[in-house]
């Protein structure tokens, strides 16, 4: 997810070589970058720019999901999926409270996301048509997000790593809850385990995209790498996914839609691992540049969602100064 | 909209519970202390992470400044005899 925050990032600086030798060595003592530290612009860049798509990424992923909460086939189901929906929401909040700490502001990040300037991972361009994709979601997107999000905790920037702590605190619940649905799902009726075929069919390549381009066309990895805001290449992080998921697809006794997915022993420096066929990059990119089944609507349901709230937030400010100014008028007549 | 319109910031501590101190753990907008209050309540303790809820508007805070690190904070390093490892007592007389 957080991947594609690099994607046309412009991580130049202009300081001097001292500067920037000062400042590596920091990092490579594994020291935390807190926002009031000297840092390079092209750090500060990276990181607003990675942390705000991390950021709106949470808030559109809200939508695929958000779809089902009223049609949850239980109770039980609708709790869950309500509190993971609600946790996304969480998610947003923390990672555009860490973005503001390098100093771009809420208003400027909220009018990226609405304008369609700001970008967000390209997963929640596709559509959510069946209960199971609430379980493919749960299983194979948060756990890529997962998978990426474990060593961003070791970031080198103190607030985004620290938020980052919480995040996958509170993520690993939304993966068993999805894994759960496709077990119940996978063991039911033949119509129903078709469903979850079905989801995993649609689900699977985009969700190994999610870790975006080859490391060989990543051209910015290199020095996110270098200042630690990444501790995984793309490649090296899509890998440990699929090798962490072909077992739990292999239980629920369904097929990953992959003919050249085979175990390779030599994988892994020896300890084994699955090879993968091509991945279509054309669709990547066409989703990414905003040609996904639903970029449209997304961008439509946030855009309407904010306007819906204005009144709501004009409400509350209105509220707040009014408030405030007759707590000083009786305070003044006090004295 | 001009910055009065913003809805300002605030930074929420909380405890864990009692006999912990109120800790730093994040930020929020909201347009007053009541609806921060709440706010902070969802966004910060959606799995019995608190007990009390303090919010500071974040432009309330001052800091000192990370430019005059060296200045206020290295003179304590080199005061080592301010550490009970810095004194010597007879192994004889034991655990101090």
């Amino acid at each position: 997810m957080y991947s594609q925050g690099l994607i046309g990032a412009d991580s130049s600086s202009e300081e001097t070589p001292e500067f920037l030798a000062k400042f590596q060595e920091r990092i490579d003592r594994e020291e935390k970058i807190e926002p009031n530290d000297p840092m390079p612009s092209g750090y500060r860049k990276t990181l607003v720019r990675q942390i705000g798509q991390h950021a709106h990424s949470e808030i559109v992923g809200m939508l695929p999901e958000g779809n089902w909460i009223t049609r949850a086939p239980t109770l039980r189901r609708k709790v869950a999926l309500l509190a993971k929906v609600q946790d996304e929401g969480g998610h947003g909040l923390y990672l555009y409270s860490a973005a503001e700490t390098l100093g771009v502001t809420r208003k400027q990040m909220t009018e990226e996301l609405l304008s369609g300037k700001a970008k967000y991972s390209s997963i929640f361009n596709y559509p959510t048509p069946t209960w199971a994709d609430m379980g493919a979601i749960g299983w194979l997107v948060d756990g890529a997000a997962i998978m990426n999000q474990i060593p961003l905790c070791r970031c080198s920037f103190g607030p985004y790593a620290r938020a980052m702590v919480r995040v996958c605190k509170e993520e690993s619940f939304h993966q068993r809850q999805g894994y759960e649905i496709m077990v119940t799902l996978a063991h039911g009726s033949p119509e129903q385990k078709e469903m979850a075929q079905d989801a995993l069919n649609r689900w699977w390549w985009p969700s190994i995209m999610m870790f975006g381009p080859h490391d060989s066309d990543s051209t910015n990895s290199d020095q996110s790498m270098a200042w630690k805001i990444k501790r995984f290449t793309n490649d090296e992080l899509r890998q440990k996914f699929v090798d962490a998921t072909v077992p739990q697809a292999e239980y629920l006794g369904l097929t990953i839609p992959d003919p050249d997915l085979k175990w390779n022993a030599d994988k892994n420096d020896g300890k084994g691992g699955y090879d993968f066929g091509p991945i279509d990059w054309n669709e990547f990119w066409t989703v990414v540049k905003g040609g996904g089944k639903m970029n449209v609507d997304r961008l439509s349901a946030r855009n309407k969602a904010w306007d819906d709230g204005e009144w709501v937030r004009d409400a509350a400010l209105a509220h707040a100064k009014k408030q405030a100014a007759r707590k000083a008028s009786t305070t003044l007549a006090a004295e | 909209m001009s910055d009065q319109n913003e809805i300002p910031l605030w930074e929420v501590f909380i405890r864990p519970r009692n006999g912990l101190s109120h800790r730093h753990c994040g930020s929020l907008h909201a347009a007053d202390a009541t609806m921060a209050l709440n706010a902070a309540r969802d966004v910060y303790t959606r799995r019995g992470e608190g007990q009390s809820v303090w919010v500071v508007p974040s432009a309330q805070i001052t800091a000192s400044d990370p430019a005059e690190k060296d200045e206020n904070f290295e003179p304590a390093e080199t005061k080592i005899y301010r550490h009970p490892t810095f004194y010597e007592v007879p192994e004889e007389v034991g655990h101090m």
